[in-house]
């Protein structure tokens, strides 16, 4: 049997590279989501690698949970995206500041 | 080294370069296609952990739905993005700096890291290895959870109204049909009956 610090060390590398994407595309909204994507991912690793070490099923409800969660924000996410650039014609969020906050 | 090492290295490994390059890749389309790998290996991975209907779920809503939701979106903007692209060297030793602290973070924590003793007594569902993982889950899912079930469809509902009122548009110069002017529309006043003559005409 594979050690679970296996798999939390790979749900931790997922979830730098995911941080790691945040900061460097910086520009390029879609692949901001993705990124989020990655992270939650690595969440859910985490989450089934101690339900399943453990032996506890709550942790892959709470994953399902997850999973629903990170689909609605990514079609959420995406539809902002298409608006945004009927608007504006460009999908870099540096400049974002039609409201004025 | 057993064949389920090999699997557990296979799958971590393309998971992580999958995840790695959906971030450094200069294309969004190549970016989609490697996260769809990371995806894919992290589905091999519950299927290492027992956690089959995780995994199938996995690839069916974010291969099947959203990824593909992805690259839609991508290949439907006429983004130029290697303008985007070429500032990206800018921010990558910051974005390196903070990657690096995370890992040692992690690393540390990870370093003295143990269960607790407690962890096993708080346990909440005690998995029963009689059941296949599908049914244990269902079985806990609509009694246990069952408000949270519900909930997350209201959450689905709420995104998929909220997506379709954020891309509706109505064009201006498309005809399309109003139901409320015909209903009221008076009979009388549009159809009107003239007596032809034979070999006349109007």
């Amino acid at each position: 049997m594979i050690g679970i610090e296996h798999y939390l060390t790979t749900a931790s590398i997922l979830f730098v590279i995911g941080i790691f994407g945040l900061f460097l595309n910086r520009k390029n909204v879609i692949i901001l989501l993705m990124s989020i994507e990655l992270m939650l991912l690595a969440v859910n690793i985490n989450l089934v690698a101690f339900s399943s070490f453990l032996g506890d099923l709550a942790g892959q409800v709470f994953t399902l949970f997850i999973l629903t969660v990170a689909a609605a924000e990514a079609a959420i996410g995406l539809a902002i995206i298409v608006s945004f650039f009927r608007n504006r014609g460009t999908i870099a969020v540096e400049d974002v500041n039609m409201m004025k906050g | 080294m057993s064949i389920l090492f090999i699997t557990f290295y296979l799958f971590s490994i393309s998971a992580i370069a999958g995840g790695l390059m959906t971030v450094i890749s200069r294309n969004p389309v190549h970016s989609v296609l490697w996260l769809i790998l990371a995806f894919l290996s992290s589905a091999g991975l519950f299927v290492l952990l027992g956690a089959e209907f995780l995994a199938m779920l996995l690839i069916i809503v974010y291969v099947g739905a959203v990824a593909v939701l992805f690259l839609f979106v991508v290949m439907m903007l006429d983004v130029d993005f290697s303008t985007l692209k070429a500032e990206m060297a800018g921010y990558l030793p910051i974005a390196l700096l903070i990657g690096v602290v995370l890992v040692m973070q992690l690393g540390m924590a990870f370093g003295v890291w143990s269960f607790a003793e407690t962890a096993l007594g708080a346990r909440e569902v005690l998995a029963d290895s009689e059941h296949h993982n599908t049914k244990e889950l269902g079985l806990i899912l609509y009694d246990r959870y069952f408000v949270l079930f519900q909930l997350s469809g209201l959450i689905l509902l709420v995104a998929m109204i909220g997506a379709i009122v954020l891309t509706l548009r109505h064009r201006k110069n498309v005809k399309r049909q109003n139901i409320l002017s015909q209903i009221y529309r008076d009979p009388e006043k549009s159809v009107e009956i003239r007596d032809v003559k034979p070999g006349q005409g109007l």
